[in-house]
């Protein structure tokens, strides 16, 4: 069976899971008929996924089959789930689906050849930095929580540029890498100069520098970690690594004791449940609501549509239980409603994705490809890590979202980049090696 | 550097194992231990969604029901009380964000149809719709409570009206009142309110039961043998009790009087030598036989009744204590405080031949399909004394309405069996009473009256008595 035929095939799990959580939902909903227009959202959906499988069958014939139907089969989870939350976000979620997979087709469109990024890594890190101050700048900046995430884009609403900073930020490390990685794994440690060192330094400064003045904790630590992860496939020298990562915590811990922001968000972390910290605004409250809603869900959870995320307010009005259902907690929403099974399954796609990408990484034949596709595939894994290890407390909670899970276009559109990126790589590392051969013969 | 990446595979494996075990934790091992979390609100809101039971007046009048808002998923039900202060104090109110008291709170279970859990939670998940909650059927009646609220006016005050011989509850009133409807905006301001409106008097309020108390000294003195209706005792004023002299109302000298005499002008030295001949062992002993001394066996929340008795709040007193027993006797002793609930029970003991029922107010819980699931039973709580004791004592206090301190209770036609009592109120005024029971050869009816603060001087039997002369017409209009 051919590579694409495997995708399609692919999809059919994707197809059914889609069509029975909309089911689920709706009947959970009207207990009784299935509205229409409400069904189009989930036909709009695998309509788009089926569009995109046709693409890459034309323009990446030999990349990885899996992949596509990992990411279809997290949209469509996260798709049912936003549905469930709010039906008008969902047709939003789908929207934007459709506008990824635009992008995704763009990129691979344009970006014949992976190498073209070699050439303009400078253009594309300083491009990557300022995106990530963009919402400190006064006017167009928003702030969320005491930190500074996201740009108002007048028309459109937020646009959280961390997103595509990591893959700004990854590009940047894999070409750079590459480049100096002979002398930083054959160099002595004395011997390696400042100008080698560089990229570790202006790296860790710029995680720091995140953590105070953006104050976007989730993000940095996907950065930083992306960043060690590279040092340590380019050099094999944990020599490098464990400094660096020595570096970090060392940081952290200060500006956890330093940085009243950051420190909340310690204490909230680490007792939950303290009276005065939960009813503290931006305390604890997140947090303990999303082990409650987790501890509510058990096994199997109570099924979709099923779990209880609104109260009544004053006046009558519903207010939500669990806050940010949609984006942060939306890991604790679907434990929630399919329990611990449903959690695994969740890990358990991100984690292969995550497989396949480094599965990209070990074919492709030249050094940059093989630091690119770690390197996506590796803020792919920690950005789960961040997100999901804050919500079940493994780590203070910030406000990452759960790639192609939560809500928002930022994110959906920015890893349908990763995607691409990774399926380039793919494409060209599993075409066929001897007729490649036989071309230059 | 492809061995690197497989071992950086692995750290991610590692991570996302991490991940798993956390959530694990949390989803299954730990879970119970969140549910029970204080913070932790949920069990109290999925009360929300399905619509709780209903509480019933004895003849159908809705006490409690629900109203809905929003639609579909977002469908939350909450609680209005369509007889607003009506039988607040018996009812009380259950909100998420108030908690819940009265018999909303006592019948919770069975309202939110969280009775049998286990089951219903398996059921739900299989049948994948909410269950609902039962309904609860009253013995109050809501024609009587409001004659009994109207009776009382704006004096602060209870009145407790039971079936004695099912000890089913009628009447339970408690002044001031107030709207359950309003409890989750003002719930502060009632509980710091005026006089506390909140309270509920009829099991709460602790108050010295004055001459009302001689019903139970004469229920021991007649059951112990000691004395009977005719037995003669000296009801010169003056007498000296546990070494303190004891007077008469108004001073009043009756020589060598009757038992049923005494009773009838509620001769304090006369009954102040009986407490002290009976002494504490045998008083506390007939005291327990009608409730004293410990909770009132009634179905409202335990934080919300108050025992009665000689106590030193909230603990009962033992014989070995010091209090003084003749002074019990005639119910003004510093130890002694009941509440209205009790005395009714007093009453409905004698007029039931001498067996106390449990006051009930609950009468039945029907399932949503109209299937009675729980017929709540007459239960008897003890037998207080003889049947002949309880008659003659009956016949005693038949004579105090007829002829005594207590005619302002009589009603045309019917024979009313009753005690007044008065009893000082350091913050003026008196506190007035008048217990009683009709018709007095088979009790329908055994009513509490107490008015907390009387306009100067005036008596339980000036007071208390046309107010529970009132009530109790209204419950036997009924037709019992």
């Amino acid at each position: 069976m051919s590579a694409r035929s495997r995708e399609l095939l692919g999809l059919l799990p994707v197809s059914l899971l889609v069509t029975a959580g909309f089911t689920a939902v709706l009947v959970a909903r009207t207990g009784a008929n299935i509205n229409k227009a409400t069904l189009t959202y989930g036909a709009i959906f695998l309509g788009a996924c089926l569009v995109g499988h046709i693409f890459i069958r034309a323009r990446l014939p030999y990349a990885d089959p899996y992949m596509y139907p990992l990411v279809a089969l997290l949209a469509g989870f996260g798709l049912i789930e936003i549905y469930r939350i709010d039906p008008d976000l969902a047709l939003k979620q789908a929207t934007l689906f459709g506008v990824g997979l635009a992008l995704f087709c763009a990129t691979v469109l344009f970006l014949r050849d992976y190498r073209s990024l070699e050439r303009y890594r400078y253009t594309i890190a300083i491009v990557g930095i300022l995106l990530l101050l963009a919402p400190r700048l006064p006017g167009i900046g928003q702030s969320t929580n005491g930190a500074y995430l996201s740009i108002g884009i007048p028309g459109l609403g937020a646009f959280q540029p961390a997103e595509f900073a990591k893959i700004a930020i990854v590009i940047f490390l894999a070409s750079y890498l590459n480049d100096v990685r002979d002398v930083l794994v054959r160099g002595r440690v004395p011997h390696i100069s400042l100008k080698h060192l560089g990229p570790l330094l202006a790296i860790w400064g710029m995680a720091m520098l995140m953590l105070i003045f953006i104050r976007d904790l989730g993000s940095s630590v996907m950065f930083f970690g992306a960043f060690l992860a590279l040092l340590y496939v380019a050099t094999n020298r944990l020599s490098l690594v464990l400094p660096g990562l020595a570096l970090f915590l060392g940081g952290a811990a200060f500006l956890a004791n330093h940085v009243p922001h950051v420190h909340e968000r310690v204490e909230a972390w680490l007792h939950p449940f303290t009276p005065a910290l939960y009813n503290k605004p931006g305390g604890s409250y997140q947090i303990a609501q999303s082990l409650f809603a987790q501890a509510d869900g058990g096994l199997f959870g109570r099924g979709f549509g099923e779990a209880l995320l609104t109260q009544v307010g004053t006046g009558g009005k519903q207010v939500p239980i669990v806050p940010a259902a949609h984006t942060d907690l939306i890991y604790a929403v679907i434990v929630n409603e399919v329990g611990l099974f449903g959690g695994c399954a969740i890990l358990a796609i991100g984690l292969l994705f995550a497989a396949r990408g480094f599965k990209t990484a070990t074919l492709a034949t030249d050094g940059f490809a093989k630091l690119l596709a770690t390197g996506l595939s590796a803020v792919f894994a920690i950005q789960i890590f961040v997100i999901v290890g804050g919500v079940t407390k493994v780590i203070p909670l910030t406000g990452v979202t759960l790639p192609f899970v939560s809500y928002g276009g930022s994110s959906i559109v920015a890893n349908f980049v990763l995607l691409a990126l990774i399926l380039i790589v793919s494409d060209r590392a599993r075409r066929d090696p001897l007729a490649d051969r036989g071309g230059v013969v | 550097m492809n061995r690197q990446i497989a071992w950086l595979f692995g750290f991610v494996v590692l991570l996302f194992a991490v991940l798993a075990g956390f959530t694990s934790w949390w989803s299954v091992l730990r879970a119970d231990d969140l549910k029970n979390q204080a913070l932790n609100r949920r069990p109290l809101l999925e009360q929300q969604q399905v619509p709780r039971g209903e509480i019933l007046a004895r003849d159908g009048t809705k006490l409690a029901e629900n109203r809905a808002i929003g639609h579909r998923q977002t469908k939350r039900y909450y609680r209005v009380y369509p007889t607003n202060e009506l039988f607040s104090h018996a009812v009380g109110y259950s909100f998420v964000s108030s908690g819940d008291s009265g018999l909303e709170k006592s019948y919770n279970d069975v309202l939110s149809g969280t009775d049998d859990k286990q089951l219903s939670s398996f059921i739900q998940q299989l049948g994948g719709g909410a269950s609902q909650g039962d309904d609860l059927r009253t013995n109050l009646d809501p024609k009587a409570q409001r004659e009994a609220l109207a009776a009382l006016g704006t004096q602060a005050g209870s009145i407790v009206a039971l079936n004695p011989s099912t000890g089913a509850v009628r009447v339970m009133a408690s002044v001031p009142s107030f709207d359950p409807n309003k409890v989750p905006q003002e719930l502060t301001a009632l509980n710091k309110g005026q006089g506390g409106s909140l309270l509920n008097r009829a099991t709460q309020a602790q108050y010295p039961p004055g001459s009302t108390m001689k019903v139970v000294t004469s229920a021991a003195a007649l059951d112990t043998g000691k004395y009977k209706p005719d037995s003669f005792i000296n009801g010169r004023d003056n007498v000296v009790i546990s070494g303190v002299p004891l007077h008469n109302y108004g001073n009043e000298s009756f020589g060598a009087i009757s038992l049923t005499d005494a009773l009838t002008n509620s001769v304090n030295t006369v009954y102040g030598q009986i407490g002290e001949k009976l002494g504490k062992a045998t008083m506390l002993r007939y005291m327990r036989r009608f409730g004293f001394q410990d909770q009132p066996p009634i179905d409202l929340p335990s934080s919300q009744v108050a025992p009665s008795g000689v106590l030193k709040p909230p603990q009962p007193l033992t014989a070995k204590d010091n209090w003084d027993v003749g002074r019990v006797a005639i119910g003004q002793e510093p130890h002694l405080f009941v509440t209205p609930l009790q005395m009714a029970m007093v009453a409905s003991a004698v007029g039931n031949k001498g067996r106390l029922m449990e006051p009930k107010l609950g009468d039945k819980v029907i399932a949503p399909d109209g299937q009675v699931r729980d017929d709540i039973q007459p239960q008897e709580e003890s037998t207080v004394m003889s049947e002949s004791a309880a008659s003659d004592l009956a016949d005693m206090m038949t004579n105090v309405v007829k002829s005594g301190t207590g005619t302002g209770g009589a009603l045309q036609g019917i024979q009313v069996a009753g005690k007044t009592g008065t009893a000082d109120n350091p913050n003026g005024g008196n506190y007035a009473w008048f217990i009683a029971f009709a018709p007095v050869k088979d009790p329908k009816v055994a009513i509490a009256v107490v008015i907390e603060k009387t306009q100067q001087s005036q008596t339980g039997g000036e007071v208390a008595a046309p107010i529970a002369a009132r009530v109790m017409r209204a419950v036997l209009g009924e037709g019992g």
